[in-house]
């Protein structure tokens, strides 16, 4: 039971790494993966609980409170900024 | 109801907008299942020139992205775009990588039977690939670099789409 992690821009860089692979746990909500992936963190993970961060799930924008399946792909970013 | 050709590249390198213009003129031929345009506008953004106050001139943008993903969104805007006006075909173009100071970095190009459904169109699109598409840009000066933030007025823009 493994979920892809993934990180962009100044979130990857405060993050130290562009993706990782964590533990599928059943019937957590993105926001719980967040804090979860936080308080493994040395720092605190703050960065990644800043209100402005957005998540996405299989490549779609997510809202906080969707629940994760095994195999899903989680992204953390801040807003866009292309164009 | 016609279909609108849509055709998005992500890429490293740069455009020539008369080679995309040729290259969706020609994919709107008559003989398919689309109509010869009247209309073809473009956008294309390009590198500010900026000074910072602290790490002086900009000397390049560094894009990244998230692939398959930023993709898939400038596919919906334009989807979008073409069931709001009559539009015929669409291509977008948006480089990433290193663009250094005064080069292209995006391209619009919207191809439409008359002019008004073009021009909205083209803003639309431009309009939502600003605050929808997973692209990240880096300011590189020339004694520092920063991530840019998000502009609030990008956000504002989109309201003038809300009916």
């Amino acid at each position: 039971m493994a979920l892809s992690v993934l990180y962009f821009a100044s979130l990857r860089e405060q993050m130290g790494g562009a993706s990782q692979r964590v533990d599928c746990i059943e019937g957590e909500s993105i926001a719980a993966l967040a804090k979860r992936l936080a308080s493994s963190r040395p720092d605190g993970g703050a960065a990644l609980l800043e209100p402005s961060v957005r998540a996405a799930r299989n490549q779609q924008l997510a809202d906080r409170t969707e629940l994760l399946c095994d195999g899903d792909e989680v992204a953390f970013f801040p807003p866009v900024t292309g164009g | 109801m016609q279909a609108c050709k849509i055709s998005i590249s992500v890429q490293r390198e740069n455009f020539t907008v008369s080679d995309e213009q040729s290259a969706l003129q020609s994919g709107l031929e008559p003989g398919g299942a689309s109509q010869t345009p009247g209309a073809i506008v473009s956008f294309v953004g390009l590198v500010r020139d900026e000074q910072d106050a602290e790490f002086g001139a900009l000397q390049s943008l560094q894009i990244e992205h998230y692939p398959g993903m930023t993709e898939q969104a400038l596919g919906d805007i334009c989807q979008r775009a073409g069931a709001q006006w009559q539009l015929i075909g669409c291509r977008v173009v948006h480089r990433v990588g290193s663009i250094n100071s005064g080069e292209q970095i995006v391209l619009v190009m919207t191809a439409a039977a008359h002019r008004g459904d073009a021009f909205c169109a083209c803003e639309y699109i431009m309009d939502y690939l600003k605050t929808a598409a997973t692209f990240w840009k880096k300011a590189c000066y020339e004694s520092g670099a920063r991530w840019v933030a998000a502009q609030d007025s990008d956000q504002q823009r989109l309201q003038r789409w809300a009916k």
